[in-house]
C-alpha cells in the first residue's frame, strides 16, 4: 500500500489552513533548505531525485534549475503554473484549494536555489475558490515570517503574488503564461531563447508546475534517494492521476510513477460503471493518443506510455466503455482545440477549423470517401509546423483514433451512422 | 510625441496590471463596454487597442453586457461521456429560452458553453458565476433554474 505524499493532507480538517499545516510538520522542509543547504546543493539534490516536470513535457527539474544564470547581479524570477486546463485533468485544482502551503515551500525552496526574489503565481481564471486559496495561503505565510524580507533570519527576501487569468487553454504553455502575466493576449513565444535565459520582462525565468513544486519539500525533508526510489528508471517519484470518464470512482488518486494502468482503473478508480467492457483509454489528457483496452497493462511512466504510442501528459486518464464512439471522442476534443487555439500559426488556426470539419461530417454521417486519408494528411502538415507544442497536440486525438479505430471511420463513412451499439 | 508612440514607452510593469484592471472594470460595469476600455486605458498609460486585444483574446473578459446569473456548462468529453453537455444544454436552451452567448428575455441569465473546468471527477459540472456545481442531473438542474428566477 502506496503511501501518499502530496495528497497527505487534503483529508485532514481545514486542510487548507496555515495551523493545519504547521500542526503537520510544515515549513519544516523551508527552515531546512535555508539554513543548512547552499543553493548548488540544492540544484544537486533535485537533480538526483530524478525529479521531471508535471506540467506535461517531463522535462528534468534540477537540469532547469541548472540553467538559471548564476550571476547574483542578474534578477531571476520564478512563476508558478497553476493554469490548469487540459481536458480530463484536476489534480492543480485540488492542490491548492486543499494544501496550498506545501507548494508556496516549494516556490521559497525552488527561488532559494535558482537565486530568484520574486515569484509569480498564474492561476486559471475559472478556478475562483482556487484563487482566493492562494491568495490567503500568501497572507498567511507573509504574517508567519516564511515571505518577505529576511526569511527566517537568513538574509533572504522573497516576495509572491497571485496574478488571475482569463480562460485562455493555451497560458498553461510557459512562454504564453509569461505574455499573459505580463497583460498581454498569451501568444506563445519562439524558442529558443528559453524562459531559462529570457522569460518574465526580459529575465531569466524558472517555470515550473505546482505539481512539480509540491514534490519539493518532500525531497528536502526525506532526501533524493528516497525520491528516487518510488518509480521506474525514468520516470521517478509520486505522482498525481486523475481518472475521469466511464469508471465507478472517479477522482485524484496519488500512486508512483509506473503504477500499471489497469490496476488505476480496476482497482483505485473501481472498474468500469454498469459492469461494461473497457474500449479505450486516454491517459495523460484530451491531448495525449489514445490508447486501446488491449494496453491496459501499460505502467504509468513517461518512457513506458512514450513506447506505446502515447504520452504520459498530465496524468489525466479518460476511460472510456464499450458504448463509446470514437470519432464523436475525436470529434469533441478537436473541437476544444478550435476554440483554444491562440491564431497566431496558420497551421494550428486553420488546420484545427479543416479537421473539425471533416470529423463533425463523418460523425454526422456525411462523411465522404477519403476523408481519412484527408483526415490524416491535415494532421501530418500541422504536427510539428507551429510555434508551440499545441500544433502537435491537437492531432493526436484525431490521429491515433484512425490509426487504432480506423474500421469505426469507415463505418460512419459508408453506413452514415455510429458503429452498431455506440453513439 | 505621437500618440502611438506614447504607449510603446509604457512602464511594462504598469502592462502587468492590465488583467487585474480588467476584472475590476468589468466588476464595475458589469461588462467591458467601450467606456470601461478607454478608462482602463488611460489609467494604464496604454492605448485603447492595446486594452481590446488582451481583453478579446480571454474568454472570461465580457465585450457584451450578459445576464445576471452566466450559466456555464462544459461540454468537455469527460462531462460528455456521464451524460452531461447536450442533454444539459438542450435543457437550459428550452426552459429559458436562449442560446449560447445569450442573455434571457429578462436579462437574467446568460447560457455560456465552455471547456473543460477541471472538474471531471465532478461530471457532469457546470457553474454559475463564480461557483461550481458537480454531478448535475436534469432535476437538481430544474430546482437551481427556479431558486435563481425566484431571487432578483
Amino acid at each position: 500500500m502506496f503511501e501518499p505524499i502530496l495528497t497527505q493532507n487534503i483529508n485532514r480538517p481545514d486542510s487548507e489552513k496555515i495551523s493545519t499545516y504547521l500542526a503537520n510538520g510544515g515549513y519544516e522542509a523551508t527552515r531546512l533548505a535555508l539554513t543548512k543547504y547552499s543553493p548548488e546543493e540544492l540544484i544537486e539534490m533535485v537533480k538526483r531525485s530524478g525529479l521531471r516536470g508535471r506540467g506535461g513535457a517531463g522535462f528534468p527539474a534540477g537540469i532547469k534549475w541548472g540553467f538559471i544564470p548564476k550571476d547574483a547581479r542578474i534578477q531571476k524570477i520564478v512563476a508558478v503554473n497553476t493554469d490548469e486546463g487540459e481536458p480530463g485533468t484536476f489534480k492543480d485544482r485540488q492542490i491548492v484549494e486543499r494544501d496550498p502551503h506545501q507548494v508556496i515551500e516549494g516556490v521559497i525552496i525552488a527561488s532559494y536555489a535558482v537565486g530568484a526574489s520574486r515569484a509569480y503565481v498564474y492561476i486559471r481564471g475559472e478556478f475562483f475558490l482556487g484563487v482566493k486559496r492562494w491568495i490567503k495561503a500568501i497572507a498567511d505565510a507573509y504574517e508567519h515570517g516564511f515571505l518577505g524580507k529576511n526569511l527566517l533570519g537568513t538574509g533572504y527576501d522573497l516576495d509572491i503574488s497571485v496574478h488571475r487569468g482569463a480562460g485562455a487553454y493555451i497560458c498553461g504553455e510557459e512562454t504564453a503564461m509569461l505574455e499573459s502575466l505580463e497583460g498581454k493576449p498569451g501568444n506563445p513565444r519562439l524558442k529558443p531563447p528559453y524562459p531559462a535565459q529570457i522569460g518574465l520582462f526580459g529575465l531569466p525565468t524558472l517555470v515550473h508546475n505546482i505539481e512539480t513544486l509540491a514534490c519539493i519539500p518532500h525531497i528536502v525533508l526525506r532526501g533524493a534517494e528516497w525520491f528516487a526510489n518510488i518509480g521506474t528508471t525514468e520516470s521517478k517519484g509520486p505522482k498525481i492521476f486523475s481518472v475521469s470518464g466511464h469508471v465507478n470512482r472517479p477522482g485524484n488518486y496519488e500512486l508512483p510513477l509506473g503504477t500499471m494502468l489497469s490496476d488505476i482503473i480496476f482497482e483505485h478508480a473501481g472498474g468500469l460503471r454498469d459492469s461494461k467492457m473497457l474500449k479505450a483509454i486516454i491517459p495523460g489528457g484530451a491531448s495525449t493518443p489514445v490508447l486501446t483496452a488491449d494496453q491496459v497493462e501499460t505502467p504509468m511512466a513517461f518512457e513506458t506510455l512514450e513506447k506505446a504510442g502515447s504520452q504520459l501528459g498530465t496524468g489525466g486518464i479518460i476511460v472510456m466503455d464499450e458504448t463509446t464512439c470514437m470519432v464523436e471522442t475525436a470529434r469533441r476534443i478537436t473541437k476544444f482545440f478550435v476554440h483554444e487555439s491562440c491564431g497566431r500559426c496558420v497551421p494550428c488556426r486553420i488546420g484545427s477549423l479543416r479537421l473539425f470539419e471533416i470529423l463533425e461530417r463523418v460523425e454526422q454521417g456525411m462523411g465522404i470517401p477519403g476523408d481519412i486519408e484527408r483526415a490524416l494528411y491535415l494532421s501530418q502538415n500541422i504536427d510539428g509546423r507551429t510555434f508551440c507544442p499545441m500544433g502537435a497536440a491537437l492531432v493526436n486525438p484525431a490521429r491515433s483514433t484512425i490509426l487504432k479505430f480506423r474500421e469505426e471511420y469507415e463505418y460512419h463513412i459508408h453506413e452514415k451512422k455510429c458503429a452498431p451499439n455506440t453513439n | 510625441m505621437l500618440p502611438q508612440t506614447k504607449s510603446r514607452i509604457a512602464n511594462p510593469k504598469s502592462r502587468a496590471m492590465l488583467l487585474a484592471a480588467l476584472y475590476i472594470a468589468q466588476e464595475q460595469y458589469g461588462w467591458l463596454s467601450p467606456e470601461a476600455i478607454q478608462r482602463v486605458a488611460d489609467r494604464l498609460n496604454l492605448t485603447p487597442g492595446q486594452v481590446h486585444s488582451t481583453a478579446s483574446f480571454y474568454t472570461m473578459f465580457k465585450l457584451q453586457p450578459h445576464g445576471k446569473y452566466r450559466i456555464q456548462i462544459c461540454e468537455g468529453l469527460s462531462c460528455y461521456l456521464v451524460g452531461g453537455a447536450e442533454p444539459i444544454i438542450e435543457y437550459i436552451t428550452k426552459r429559458l429560452n436562449i442560446i449560447d452567448g445569450d442573455a434571457s428575455p429578462n436579462g437574467k441569465f446568460t447560457l455560456e458553453i465552455v471547456q473543460c473546468l477541471a472538474a471531471c471527477d465532478l461530471a457532469p459540472a457546470i457553474k454559475v458565476n463564480d461557483e461550481l456545481y458537480g454531478n448535475i442531473s436534469l432535476e437538481r438542474l430544474d430546482e437551481f433554474i427556479s431558486k435563481l428566477s425566484a431571487l432578483d
